[in-house]
Formats: C-alpha cells, sequence, structure tokens
C-alpha cells in the first residue's frame, strides 16, 4: 500500500509538469476569472462587454468563423436581439432562381462574417501578419484567457536589446517580445451602456471573458455535469469500498 | 470448455441455454468460482482498469466517428461542430481525448506491477508478451489518433513521427510515402489514418482476449510471487476481486473524472486548437505526454555511430556476454537453455577477455571522441579512418524500438528464479530505479533537446538498457537468494505479525511516556 500510494504520488506529479512546455515570454500572471473554479460560471454582463468589444475593436481584423450568431444567445440576448445584430452584416448567398448570387442582411443561422474575404487579403491588410482566427484563441494559447489580457495590457515602451522593425511594437508576454499588432485598446474607446469603468484594463477582462466564452462555450455545464459526476462516484465509491471491506473482513 | 461434467442450472431457462452453449459455466469457471490468489494489493486491479477504459474508448470513439468527418478541409471544423453542435458532443470528446491518457496511466501502472512483481516470468512469458504487444498496437492507435483533430501538433507530430522511418537504409524513403499515401502528410494520409484508428482497437481487443486466455491459463501471479499450493491460499474470484475491482475502478474513475471535467485540455497542447497549416512550423512539437519517454529515447541518440565505436560496444558486449549473460550453469544462460545450444555452454570465451577489455577501453574512447566531440583536432584527424555506420537518427529509431523489444525479451533475460521485487533486494532497487529513469525520460522528453536535457535523456537512456542488458543479467548470478515463506498463506501470515510486532513496539513506545 505504501509502495502503491508512492507510485500515485509519483505519477501526479509528473503528469502536470510533463505537459507543460517551455516558453520564453514573460509567464502571464494568473487572474481571478468569474469562471475560474470548479464551479465558476460566466459572467453574462462581462461577455456582453467583452462581445462589444470585440465588434467594435477586434473585429476590424480578427475572424471568428466558428461562431454563429445564434450562439450569442448564450450571452443572454433576446432573440430578437441577436437579430437585430445579425441584421447589421451583410453575407453574400444564392445561386437564386435565376444563378445569380446575391447579398442578404445576416441570419441568426449564420457563422461570424469574417473581416476579409480569405487570409491572403488578411495579410495584405496588416504588413504580412496574419491575425489569427479568434474563436479557440483562448485554448489555443497557454494560460488562454490569463495571456489573452496579459498581451493586451502588456504593451510597453521597448527595452532591453529588443530591435523593433516599422509596424512592430513591443510587449512583454509576446514570444521574443515583439507583436506586430499596434496596441488596439485605448481608455473610452467603446461606450459602454452599464456604467462599467471604460479602461484598457476593464475592456482587455470584458474581451478575454468573452474569448473564453467563444472557445469553450459548454463550459458551464461541463462543470455541472462534472459535479454530478463527482458526486455519484464519490457515493457509490463509498458504498463499493465499505462492501469490499465488510466482505473482506471474513477472509485470512 | 467441454460441457462434459457440466452442473445443471435451478433456473429453467439458463438451463435450457447453458445445455445448448454452455456460457453460463463457462463464465461461472473464469469469473465466478476462478480461484484467485488471495494475497492481491490495489495495483492488482489495473488489469479490470485498463479493460473498462478500452471499451469507454471504443464506446465513445463510435460515437464520435458517426460525426467525424476524415478530410484536411473539414476535419478541424467537424471536431468543433462536435464540441459546439452535438447534443453532448462536448463530453464524448473530452472523454475520448482524457480517456486515452488514462488508459495509458492504467497500462504503464499495469505494466510497473507486472515488472515489480515478476509477472512476465515462467509460466507467463507468453501472457507477458502479449500485454507488450498490446502496448505497441495501443502507441500506433494513439498516435493515429491524435493526427485527427488535424491541429497543428497532429500534422506536425504525423510529419516528425512519420519522417523517423526515413532513417531506415534503401527502403525509408519509399516507406514514408507509402505511408503517407503522397509526398507530404496529407489529405490520404489523415484518411488511411482514420480508418486504422477504428480498426486496430478491435485488434487490440483481439489480443487482450488471448491475454486474458493466457492469464486464465497460469492464473494470476501474486505480490508474494509464490504460486499458489493449495485452497488455503485462494479465494474464488467472485464476490471478493469482483468488488474489490469494482471499488478500485470507481476511485480511478473519479480521478479521470476530475480531469474530464475540471481541466480537460490540461494534459493536451494548446497549439492543437490551431487548424494544421503546413506552412507554419510550431516552436516546440512535442507528443502526447504517454509517448515523452519513448520520444526521449529518440533524441537522446545525437551522435553518428562511427566504427570505433561500434568496434568498442562490440568488445564491452562480449565482456558483459561472457560475464553475466552466459555461464558454464545452464540454468543461468538463457538463450542456451530456452533454445538448447549446447556450443554457447562450451566456448572458452574466458580466454580473450583481457584482449576484449583493451579493445573496448580504446575503441570506446577514440569512437567516443570522434562521436562526441567532433571538434577536436584528435577527433578531425581520426576521422577520415571511423566511416559512419549508424547516423543519429537511424541510431535514434533503433534505440526507440529497441526499449519496447527490451520488455519484449525481458522474460528470457531475467533468469532469477525468484518472481517478486519483495524477495530480491536489489532487484527492488534497480526496478525502482527504472520506474524513477521512466519519469526522468518523460519529463525531458517534454523539454527542448539542447543542453543538460540532452546529457540527462542520455544518462537516463543509459540507464533504461543497462537494466535490462547487464543489471538483471548480473542479478541472476550474483543477487542473494533469501529463503521464500513455503506459501501465499505463510506469507500473508507473516506479514501480519510483523505488522502486529510493529505496532506493539510502537504502542510499547508509547506507553512509558504516557506513565509520566
Amino acid at each position: 500500500m505504501k509502495l502503491f500510494s508512492a507510485f500515485c504520488l509519483g505519477l501526479a506529479l509528473m503528469v502536470p509538469v510533463s505537459a507543460m512546455a517551455a516558453g520564453d515570454a514573460e509567464t502571464p500572471p494568473k487572474q481571478q476569472w468569474h469562471f475560474s473554479g470548479p464551479l465558476g460560471t460566466y459572467d453574462r454582463a462581462a461577455l456582453q462587454r467583452g462581445f462589444q468589444v470585440y465588434r467594435q475593436v477586434c473585429s476590424a481584423c480578427h475572424s471568428m468563423k466558428l461562431l454563429s450568431y445564434r450562439n450569442l444567445e448564450d450571452l443572454g440576448y433576446s432573440e430578437a436581439q441577436v437579430k437585430a445584430i445579425a441584421g447589421e452584416y451583410t453575407v453574400t448567398d444564392g445561386p437564386n432562381d435565376e444563378g445569380e448570387m446575391f447579398d442578404r442582411p445576416a441570419l441568426p443561422s449564420d457563422r461570424f462574417v469574417s473581416p476579409y474575404p480569405n487570409d491572403a487579403a488578411a495579410k495584405y491588410a496588416n504588413n504580412g501578419a496574419l491575425p489569427p482566427d479568434m474563436s479557440l484563441l483562448a485554448k489555443a494559447r497557454k494560460n488562454g484567457p490569463d495571456y489573452i489580457y496579459a498581451v493586451l495590457t502588456g504593451y510597453e515602451e521597448p527595452h532591453g536589446d529588443t530591435h523593433l522593425l516599422p509596424g512592430q511594437h513591443y510587449n512583454k508576454y509576446m514570444a521574443g517580445h515583439v507583436i506586430a499588432m499596434a496596441p488596439p485598446l485605448s481608455d473610452g474607446l467603446v461606450a459602454y451602456e452599464d456604467g462599467s469603468s471604460t479602461t484598457v484594463d476593464q475592456y482587455s477582462r470584458d474581451v478575454s471573458e468573452f474569448l473564453m466564452w467563444a472557445a469553450e462555450p459548454k463550459m458551464e455545464a461541463r462543470k455541472q455535469t462534472g459535479v454530478k459526476a463527482i458526486l455519484f462516484l464519490l457515493a457509490f465509491f463509498g458504498i463499493m469500498y465499505a462492501v469490499k471491506k465488510k466482505l473482506w473482513a471474513g477472509l485470512h | 470448455m467441454g460441457s462434459g461434467n457440466r452442473q445443471p442450472f435451478d433456473n429453467p431457462v439458463i438451463e435450457w441455454v447453458d445445455s445448448r452453449l454452455p456460457v453460463f459455466t463457462l463464465m461461472n469457471k473464469e469469473y465466478g468460482v476462478f480461484p484467485t490468489p488471495k494475497n492481491f494489493n490495489y495495483f492488482w486491479n489495473f488489469g479490470a482498469i485498463a479493460m473498462v477504459m478500452l471499451i469507454l474508448m471504443l464506446v465513445t470513439g463510435i460515437t464520435l466517428a458517426m460525426h467525424y468527418a476524415a478530410h484536411t478541409d473539414v476535419a478541424f471544423s467537424s471536431v468543433e461542430r462536435i464540441m459546439r453542435d452535438v447534443n453532448f458532443g462536448w463530453l464524448i470528446r473530452y472523454m475520448h481525448m482524457n480517456g486515452a491518457s488514462f488508459f495509458f496511466i492504467a497500462v504503464y501502472i499495469h505494466i510497473f506491477r507486472g515488472l515489480y512483481y515478476g509477472s512476465y516470468k515462467q509460466p507467463r512469458e507468453l501472457l507477458w508478451m502479449l500485454g507488450v504487444l498490446i502496448l505497441l498496437l495501443m502507441m500506433a492507435t494513439a498516435f493515429m489518433g491524435y493526427v485527427l483533430p488535424w491541429g497543428q501538433m497532429s500534422f506536425w507530430g504525423a510529419t516528425v513521427i512519420t519522417n523517423l522511418f526515413s532513417a531506415l537504409p534503401v527502403v525509408g524513403p519509399g516507406i514514408v510515402e507509402w505511408l503517407w499515401g503522397g509526398f507530404a502528410v496529407d489529405n490520404p494520409t489523415l484518411n488511411r489514418f482514420f480508418s486504422l484508428h477504428y480498426l486496430l482497437p478491435f485488434v487490440i481487443f483481439a489480443v487482450v482476449f488471448l491475454h486474458v486466455w493466457a492469464l486464465h491459463v497460469t492464473g494470476s501471479n501474486n505480490p508474494s510471487g509464490i504460486e499458489p499450493n493449495g485452497p488455503q491460499d485462494t479465494i474464488p474470484f467472485h464476490p471478493y476481486y469482483t468488488m474489490k475491482d469494482t471499488a478500485g475502478l470507481l476511485l480511478f474513475l473519479l480521478i479521470y473524472c476530475i480531469f474530464t471535467f475540471f481541466m480537460p485540455n490540461a494534459l493536451g497542447h494548446p497549439d492543437n486548437y490551431i487548424e494544421a497549416n503546413p506552412l507554419v512550423t510550431p516552436a516546440h512539437i512535442v507528443p502526447e505526454w504517454y509517448f515523452l519517454p519513448y520520444y526521449a529515447i529518440l533524441r537522446a541518440v545525437t551522435f553518428d555511430t562511427n566504427l570505433f565505436l561500434l568496434i568498442g560496444l562490440v568488445c564491452a558486449a562480449y565482456l558483459v556476454a561472457v560475464n553475466l549473460w552466459f555461464t558454464k550453469k545452464p540454468e543461468n544462460c538463457p538463450v542456451a537453455t530456452t533454445f538448447k545450444i549446447p556450443v554457447l555452454q562450451d566456448i572458452p570465451m574466458k580466454a580473450l577477455e583481457p584482449l576484449m577489455a583493451a579493445g573496448a577501453v580504446l575503441f570506446l574512447g577514440i569512437g567516443g571522441m570522434i562521436a562526441f566531440m567532433p571538434d577536436m583536432g584528435m577527433a578531425k584527424m581520426m576521422d577520415a579512418a571511423a566511416p559512419v555506420l549508424v547516423e543519429a537518427k537511424l541510431g535514434g529509431v533503433l534505440a526507440m524500438f529497441g526499449s519496447i523489444a527490451m520488455l519484449f525479451v525481458l522474460p528470457f533475460i531475467d533468469r532469477h528464479p525468484y518472481r517478486s521485487a519483495v524477495f530480491r533486494p536489489w532487484f527492488k532497487v534497480a526496478v525502482l530505479l527504472l520506474t524513477i529513469d521512466f519519469f526522468v525520460l518523460t519529463y525531458v522528453g517534454g523539454k527542448p533537446a539542447e543542453g543538460l536535457y540532452v546529457l540527462v535523456a542520455q544518462a537516463a537512456t543509459a540507464y533504461y538498457f543497462a537494466f535490462f542488458l547487464v543489471i538483471i543479467p548480473f542479478l541472476n548470478k550474483f543477487e542473494p537468494r533469501v529463503p521464500l515463506p513455503p506459501s501465499i498463506h505463510q506469507y500473508v501470515l507473516d506479514k501480519k505479525a510483523k505488522k502486529k510486532q510493529k505496532s506493539d513496539d510502537y504502542m510499547n513506545a508509547l506507553k512509558p511516556e504516557a506513565a509520566e
């Protein structure tokens, strides 16, 4: 039993360590999120603010191809509101009965309209750098939302021996401290309707939470199901362990 | 399975079926009254746990395949569709993803159990070898499964691993193109990987069946390593081990669920949430964690093996062979006894020893210098005289497959008559060191191959092979043999008495203090 516990402890210690990869940039500080922890949920107000920041700032360059407008109902918008949001965008549909492609307002069932027709156009408009699709960004980066928040608030005057080319910017959380994206946020850039502070810090927090939701929209269901599963297994294990003890007591 | 001496069942329906097809008699014999050593510890749960994980992987995998599309254009988004739009798709996918990790955890613990308690030894050699075959099949299956989501690590992992075969002389490049179905990892590769990823689990299932069959012929080993020799040593499998296995399984599933539900991506790599892009190479290409030990061994061979190094190795191998592998005592000579080769026992191998020792020192020295310090003046001079025989890449591939091959032949290397490390004090140290070594390899396998990590990987690789090729043969010959208890029953009683003595001593030690 002693050997067994030691073995399990060794395994438990090893697995997370080995899963970590080496990085050269500064590690983003750990943030306290509304969705942190085993019971954490998304803050609907923050998600809506984050979506507003995405819509008014990020979406100028960054696509979110995996999301549909109907998904925004998760943020607490009504069906009518989602329809109105979608209606502000134009998609090309068709061919119609005459074989022609035509433009129409987007529907809730349409995917988020991308800012550029293709990657080549996106690169051409951005100094050769491709703004990554944001649908999964919070899961596609180490430390996810902490990293996104850190990068958005991590712009500084270049220091050290970092040499910046035209169109490059200094950011302490990027690998090599170089980022092609100009600081996207500034205080007061987006007008919030709910009275939240309109600072870069608040924008960054909100949009990070929004991107976490976009990457992991089923997180709440996952955690709630998880609690039930764990409770069930705990109870069942307790019973079976007692059964085993009772059964084996008569042996030896 | 003969139904000749079948006991009739009371229930008429069961009796009707059983008299025509004795499945109930079979199940009762193999899982009901099956006599099982009574002293299993919780390490013995992991066979059953691995079986449950295999079934769980099959069920979730078949469900995922109903929604997945194996085409490079849509594979990535079809997985995201499963995560976002398919009912409980996120659950099935996360169960499958983390299930792979926990299947490997269960199997690694199961293998450790087999090593530590000598379960691979006579008469269970074939049982063990079938197990190693299952491990190999699992590795192939898991590797191809990781390619299917078509993320960055899928693509680049597939590129790196399939490229390994190009190290084989002559046929290598042809094999790689054949594997790819083209000139790079592309749609044909994804398609065949999906096909094989669906096929191989059923092959695993078939080999598991043989594995369990072999187990039920020889019966289980146990912590004492002593064969049961009477009813006082065994208990029926049901209800004793069915209940114990269920309790252990639930605890294992509990930990598995903590990962699946609360940190489902902790064991994966973030880069796999970026769609595969052949034009962008990730900074560090790392395989899934359960492959890291082999990946470390692969990358530990950073040097070309030249002629001198090889001659030196042959000389050293000769010394090890003469002194440890072969002896005058036939019962300690694995190759000679297994395959009945009398010649090996008669060669006067001792005579050549001084010559070989000198050769080993000289050639390992020069060859090693050329291999490890190619920039030194001396090495440059000798370089021309020592053609490279095995390039670093091929050496790494051979070492990686060799590490599994070691497990495969272990039953024929280890000829010590005792099974369990409990009665083998030296073996116990060696096998625990091997376990630590495995963790060290896992750790360095996930680190970039540079600086100190390479040296650590090389040292750990050296120990891994030394364990099988030097230490075990050494223990065959020199490990002291303490007297074994006459039976499992006596072993259990001794252990109990020892435990009681210990607690009595502890209580006695406490008493005077309490009196003060």
